[in-house]
């Protein structure tokens, strides 16, 4: 069966004054409808660009070059059209953020933002349809009071409110792909498990597939099916997530699971140092 | 709204006092210096008695606390003096020249705004490509000369080399239209007559842009700094990984939230115009408030003095109040400080 | 250095600066007319148009305009040295006394500062100004007496930010003075912003001036200078355009340089909000 998503050696170079950084050095990576699948890795491992390539957000930066194939349901998104590749975000693939206060608009109510994601599905959408709409998909998230948040402002909300209409909105036009970038990170630790326990039902319910970017390997391992691990732009392992937490076989993933503290299983991961045995080639379960 | 209407009104407030502590500073100011007002009003020819009869008229042999007492009394009952150059009550030439003044600083905060801040959002949203570059050059040019600069090389360009502007006044000799509130777009408006008001706008253009040119390229320089940095933030990159439509998130998603900073710096700009509004006056030969104070200031007209610049202060005092009243209403977060989440 | 080279901009504003300021050092060297500067009269060659041998023309008593505006070069950069030497000092100190001592210094200073403020800046230059005899010195003393709230309420700002901040902390605990605290900690962050602001303010401080002197109260003739030029010139537009074309862009030209250079520095150093 073809993978939801099929991402083919794809690499990513920036040019710069000073010349030319790399940054993903051949990634391949698939996902199958309505599999949950955790890219893991430290900050600056390559896996949040990885994710904005998929959205078609890199490609529009100064001196960035993509190479490689990322097929969306057998489709090559780089063969496609600037404006047809445009048209798949927010309705084929939507993504959402670390912060969730801070990643919705601070001027404008929250019915005004939904209004124009709905609008990307259904174009002119009035008013009154996408409250409709609106509070139905807030209440897929458990926010009983609809009608107060959509007036609200986001800095009048709690970050896990936020969260869960990040959460909605995303999920809003029934998306193929949902990427999820850190998601809860900024929120404590309760909420995020909460909000994670929803998104899990709620990706389920609607069949959503789910690349889920994290350094959190707790969740990680609550949450996806499938891991694949990151290490300076290149994939070092991957396999079911049981296996690979059950048995992780490349030393920078070994060495990733013990810098974890178990009981908490929060923050960066510390890997002091840089050890050559990482550069190993890629362990796969099968 | 209560917090709306108590920060307004501490802001009055506060403006009122400093505008009397400005008072106090250009009272003490034009009488403590040096040189004998009275003489320098009355000239080289006056008798000693002339200079003395005047110098109690304006209670000069008073020690200077008593001075302002006079001064204060007058004002509260609307009396600025007279003034020695026009020979009228100063109140009177206010209302004269303020007029002018105030039409030509309001068409050029005008062209600010609609000029320049569109300007930054292209400037912006076309980052580090060449409409950005030229936009930064250009505006960077603006601000670099004084305004009479701009005045003499626009009507050089556009009334002399190529005739298009006429060269100096408010309005041709042949139109004549009754005066309601000095502002002769308003005027001629109200009196029906179309060719008089499209006239008055031909007059008004020149000096309008040499004026505001500068504001202009500020408000652009501002916006666009404003625009990137909202341009960074996370709320533009999930409008963007949502695909909204490139021009709405120039126009609604960036730009009202960018707004807010810059709303202070232009409101502040604004009333700069009031200040530089005489470089053009002279230019132009503008019959405005601010050439009438270049002339008392010249001429140490103490009374005339003292009440144009105190005008001028009130006037950049309430346009500061607008721009805060604007802040807050465009701000949300001030708006709602009360309600929580 | 780097960085200048990358941005060309600021190349192009230190060479013009680098122009203005050796143009006004080696004024006696480069002018084709150097008595000019004074109370010279020649009216066989006066309001000529610019010329191969009066490169921009002459003035309304047959002076060399080029040479004039070499020698108006040097009371121009006079003016922003000497106002920014005694304006910045006294508004930085102000500042960080109001931004760190709090309380009635606070208040007191600041409420000084914004009644300065409220005026817009040239009307209070030329009512100081109008009121004294116009000379170059008055007219720095007024330029002065305008600038110094600026910097005061910078460092203000700064300062109140800085405050609370870790090294002050730490400074206070082992006793430093409050003198100790304000000039030898809190200053030097305020430097970045100070520079920007300073290099920004060369190019105003000679518009100001050039406003001023339009007006009539700077300088008096024969002393050349760039507004009172325009300003003589401005009388026989627009048929002998040169007289104040010519000076005017001379202005245009130094403080668009020095707002190159200070938004290349602004790049570099940080903002000068």
């Amino acid at each position: 069966m073809t993978p939801l998503l099929d991402i083919r050696d794809l690499r990513l170079s920036f040019r710069l004054w000073s010349g030319t950084v790399e940054v993903l050095h051949g990634i391949s990576l698939s996902i199958a409808r309505g599999e949950r699948v955790a890219l893991v890795g430290e900050s600056g491992s390559g896996k949040s660009v990885t994710a904005r390539i998929i959205l078609g957000l890199i490609q529009a930066m100064r001196g960035a070059r993509v190479s490689g194939q990322v097929l969306l349901d057998g489709q090559d998104l780089g063969l496609l059209s600037p404006r047809a590749r445009h048209g798949l975000r927010g309705t084929a693939m939507t993504m959402i953020f670390q912060d969730p206060t801070s990643s919705l608009n601070p001027v404008l109510p929250i019915l005004h933002q939904f209004r124009e994601v709905l609008a990307r599905k259904e174009p002119g959408i009035s008013v009154a349809a996408a409250h409709d709409r609106a509070a139905a998909a807030l209440q897929e998230v458990a926010i009983a009071d609809a009608d107060r948040v959509l007036g609200s402002y986001p800095f009048q909300l709690s970050g896990g409110m936020n969260q869960r209409v990040m959460i909605a909105m995303a999920l809003a036009n029934r998306p193929k792909l949902l990427v999820a970038d850190e998601p809860g990170t900024a929120l404590d630790v309760t909420v995020q498990a909460q909000t994670l326990d929803l998104m899990r039902g709620l990706v389920a319910d609607h069949g959503t597939a789910v690349l889920f970017i994290s350094h959190n390997l707790g969740v990680v391992r609550e949450f996806a099916d499938r891991t694949f691990v990151i290490y300076r732009g290149r994939i070092v392992e991957q396999g079911p997530t049981a296996a690979v937490f059950a048995d992780p076989r490349h030393p920078y993933t070994r060495a990733l699971m013990s810098a974890q503290p178990r009981l908490t299983a929060v923050g960066l991961p510390d890997i002091p140092e840089r050890d050559p045995a990482f550069g190993d080639p890629m362990e796969v379960h099968p | 709204m209560p917090p709306l209407m108590r920060q307004i009104l501490s802001r009055v407030g506060i403006s009122l006092l400093v505008l009397w502590g400005a008072s106090m500073l250009i009272f003490v100011i034009a009488r403590v210096i040096p040189g004998d007002p009275a003489r320098v009003a009355l000239g080289p020819n006056a008798t000693a008695e002339q200079v003395e009869a005047l110098s109690q008229a304006l209670h000069l042999d008073r020690p200077i606390l008593i001075q302002y007492g006079f001064w204060l009394r007058d004002l509260v009952q609307g009396d600025l003096g007279r003034s020695l150059y026009t020979n009228r009550p100063v109140t009177q030439d206010i209302a004269e020249f303020l007029p002018a003044t105030l039409e030509l600083v309001f068409v050029a905060a005008l062209l600010m705004v609609a000029l320049g801040m569109p300007l930054g959002i292209l400037a912006a949203r076309y980052r580090g490509r060449w409409p950005d570059h030229l936009i930064r050059v250009l505006s960077l040019l603006t601000v670099s000369a004084p305004a009479f600069v701009w005045a003499v090389v626009l009507m050089l360009l556009f009334a002399y080399f190529l005739p298009i502007f006429p060269i100096a006044g408010r309005l041709s000799e042949e139109f004549a239209i009754p005066r309601v509130t000095g502002f002769l777009t308003i005027d001629s408006l109200l009196a029906g007559d179309l060719a008089a008001f499209a006239d008055a706008l031909h007059h008004i253009i020149l000096p309008a842009v040499a004026l505001s040119l500068s504001g202009i390229g500020q408000a652009a320089r501002l916006t666009r700094a404003n625009m990137i940095e909202t341009y960074d933030k996370p709320y533009i990159e999930m409008a963007q990984a949502y695909g909204f439509p490139e021009s709405r998130i120039s126009r609604t998603y960036a730009f009202r939230p960018s707004l807010i900073p810059s709303l202070t710096i232009i409101g502040l700009d604004i009333a700069a115009l009031l200040g530089n509004a005489f470089l053009v006056e002279a230019v132009f030969g503008w019959p405005g408030l601010s050439r009438y104070g270049v002339q008392v200031i010249l001429r140490k007209d103490l009374n005339a003095i003292v009440g144009t610049v105190l005008v001028i202060a009130a006037m950049f005092l309430i346009v500061n109040i607008i721009v805060d009243i604007l802040t807050v209403l465009l701000n949300p977060k001030i708006r709602h400080a009360e309600k929580r989440g | 250095m780097l960085i200048l080279v990358a941005n060309p901009l600021t190349l192009v504003g230190v060479v013009l600066v680098a122009t203005v300021v050796l143009a006004a050092l080696l004024a006696d060297l480069i002018a084709p007319f150097p008595d000019h500067r004074g109370a010279v009269v020649d009216f066989v060659n006066f309001n000529k148009p610019p010329s191969v041998a009066y490169i921009m023309g002459t003035d309304v008593v047959g002076r060399d305009l080029f040479s004039r505006i070499l020698y108006a070069y040097r009371i121009s950069l006079l003016m922003a040295v000497v106002v920014l030497a005694i304006a910045v000092p006294i508004g930085v100190a102000l500042g960080l006394v109001a931004g760190y001592l709090g309380g009635r210094w606070e208040y007191g200073l600041m409420r000084l500062t914004d009644i300065f403020l409220a005026i817009p800046p040239l009307v209070l230059a030329l009512s100081i100004l109008g009121v004294m005899k116009p000379t170059l010195l008055n007219g720095m003393i007024a330029v002065t007496a305008m600038w110094w709230p600026w910097y005061t309420r910078l460092v203000y700002n700064i300062t109140r930010g800085e405050k609370a901040e870790g090294y002050v902390l730490a400074a206070e605990v082992t006793g430093a003075s409050r003198f100790h605290i304000m000039f030898r900690e809190i200053l030097p962050n305020c430097i970045p912003a100070l520079v920007t602001k300073m290099t920004l303010d060369a190019g105003f401080v000679i518009l100001i001036a050039s406003s001023l002197s339009f007006l009539g109260l700077g300088v008096q003739a024969p002393t050349p200078d760039l507004g009172s030029m325009v300003a003589e010139g401005a009388r026989y537009l627009p048929d002998q355009w040169w007289l104040s074309v010519f000076p005017g862009l001379a202005i245009l030209v130094a403080v668009f340089g020095f707002n190159l250079v200070g938004d290349g520095m602004r790049d570099i150093l940080g903002g000068d909000r």
